[in-house]
């Protein structure tokens, strides 16, 4: 590519191209809260290049937050985010923000970047309890937001959210809230590329946050046909 | 052939691993531009940001010299200020910052660095800085053209608690590796190890490194391979 003399005049317009990236996180309500999963993994382009990158992250007192898309621009928003928690408390009025309020001011952060040409790229899904009230939104790069009983981003929204729609009650217990979970993340393992086989599950109740360690999911790849797919058609797969 | 000679100079390989006591940063020597080898033996590509926390640049050379020469001069005025050397995270951060404001500029090219020292607070710790301005604290990190090829392998070899010939040994043999299979990178191997002690820097020159062939026989048998006798076609006899 020749060298030009381009003078950069910033604000115009700007293609941005994710480098590391997450893929999918899922959200769902269940009986004391909201459960969210996703993979540890930081992906650049087709290179699974970074195994433990933890893409869940507790927010305040009442929140968790997960990305997928560019770590860094997550990384950044986690730094929005504990400027704004921090001034919060500074406050020291007995409130505290939620994660509706959380959920709100995220979308303006989005939507506002990609009104100046130059997005955060990234799928945010954000969730808590605060005073016995659930909450669960989501909110995309162009600033798009919803709320719901579950949520998904990337991959997740065509893979695990028809399972979730089928499969989801208002009153799972956390085991069976994991276990659906597992389920779609079993899913999303074996049919995105970039997954890896490294979980971490994030629950939030009214008590707190906990947030497990890494764990993998047992596959299954017992099926005869798999043992020798070219019987009686040699040649084919 | 378009040797891309307007390309703007590139950088092979760094590594950075920490062991029981601290960390070792490595580094191949080659700038090349695009196809020309610009420069086999003198470029340093691990430079020093503070006492005790270096950075190994991958990448456009101008830039990544100028993100050091930069982030050195806020480091030291941070030093002044606080009377005390700066953290290996704050200074990775400075960095990050650097590589995440200007991921969008022009001339940026693939930039990878690994901000590795020692300080009083959390011992030995290696930061990466991957392209765009993701910041990772990992036990080991690398980066560069070359290190594709050796992810396998540091995977592999790195194991918790190493002592520090052993590391040493490891960025060694993990550079040439990358060496043998990756154009843009070659030349010497550096090394700094750090560590409560200090810095200690070790050059090994290209004849010096141990030989990745992929025509290595090694049996079971034998004692010695056949690696030992075998010579570089242009090294004088003895």
């Amino acid at each position: 590519m020749e060298a030009s003399l381009i003078v950069d005049n910033g604000a115009t317009e700007r293609t941005l191209n994710p480098y590391v990236t997450g893929t999918s996180v899922i959200g769902m309500k269940y009986k004391d809260g909201v459960i969210f999963a996703a993979d540890t993994g930081g992906s650049y382009g087709s290179t699974l290049r970074y195994k433990s990158v933890e893409r869940i992250k507790p927010i305040g007192k009442h929140s968790i937050l997960g990305a997928s898309g560019e770590i860094s621009d997550f990384q950044e928003i986690l730094r929005y985010l504990d400027e704004l928690i921090l001034n919060d408390n500074m406050w020291d009025d007995g409130n505290s923000l939620g994660p509706k309020e959380i959920h709100n001011y995220l979308t303006r952060v989005m939507y506002n970047r990609r009104n100046k040409f130059d997005p955060l790229f990234n799928s945010l899904v954000v969730g808590g309890v605060k005073n016995g009230q659930k909450y669960l939104g989501m909110v995309s790069m162009i600033g798009t937001h919803f709320e719901d009983n579950h949520v998904a981003t990337g991959f997740g929204n065509h893979l695990a959210r028809p399972l979730l729609r089928a499969e989801w009650r208002e009153d799972l217990s956390f085991e069976e809230a994991v276990k659906l979970m597992e389920k779609c993340l079993l899913v999303l393992l074996y049919r995105d590329r970039s997954a890896i086989n490294k979980f971490q599950i994030a629950k939030i109740t009214e008590e707190g946050v906990t947030i497990s360690q890494p764990y993998a999911l047992k596959t299954n790849w017992g099926f005869s046909a798999f043992q020798n797919p070219s019987k009686g058609a040699e040649g084919s797969w | 052939m378009d040797l891309h000679l307007n390309a703007p100079y590139c950088m092979g390989t760094i590594v950075g691993v920490t062991y029981d006591d601290g960390v070792v940063l490595g580094a191949d020597s080659r700038m090349t531009i695009g196809m020309l080898v610009a420069n086999d033996s003198v470029s340093d590509k691990i430079t020093q940001l503070t006492d005790k926390v270096y950075i190994c640049r991958s990448g456009p050379a101008a830039v990544l010299e100028f993100v050091s020469d930069y982030v050195r001069n806020i480091l030291d005025q941070q030093t002044i200020q606080f009377g005390q050397p700066a953290t290996v995270k704050a200074t990775a951060n400075l960095v990050r910052l650097f590589s995440y404001k200007n991921t969008n500029a022009i001339q940026m090219g693939q930039m990878g660095m690994i901000v590795g020292g020692w300080d009083k607070y959390e011992g030995g710790q290696i930061f990466a800085v991957a392209q765009g301005g993701t910041i990772l604290k990992l036990p080991y990190a690398i980066d560069g053209s070359g290190s594709s090829g050796i992810e396998g392998f540091l995977d592999r070899a790195w194991k918790e608690g190493m002592s520090k010939d052993k590391a040493e040994k490891l960025v060694v043999k993990a550079v040439s590796l990358a060496i043998a299979s990756d154009a843009a990178s070659g030349g010497a191997v550096r090394t700094v190890t750090i560590n409560s002690d200090g810095v200690r820097k070790n050059c090994y020159p290209p004849d010096s490194l141990p030989l990745c062939d992929d025509k290595r026989r090694r049996t079971k048998t034998k004692k010695t391979t056949t690696t030992r006798t075998e010579r570089r076609i242009d090294a004088p006899k003895p």
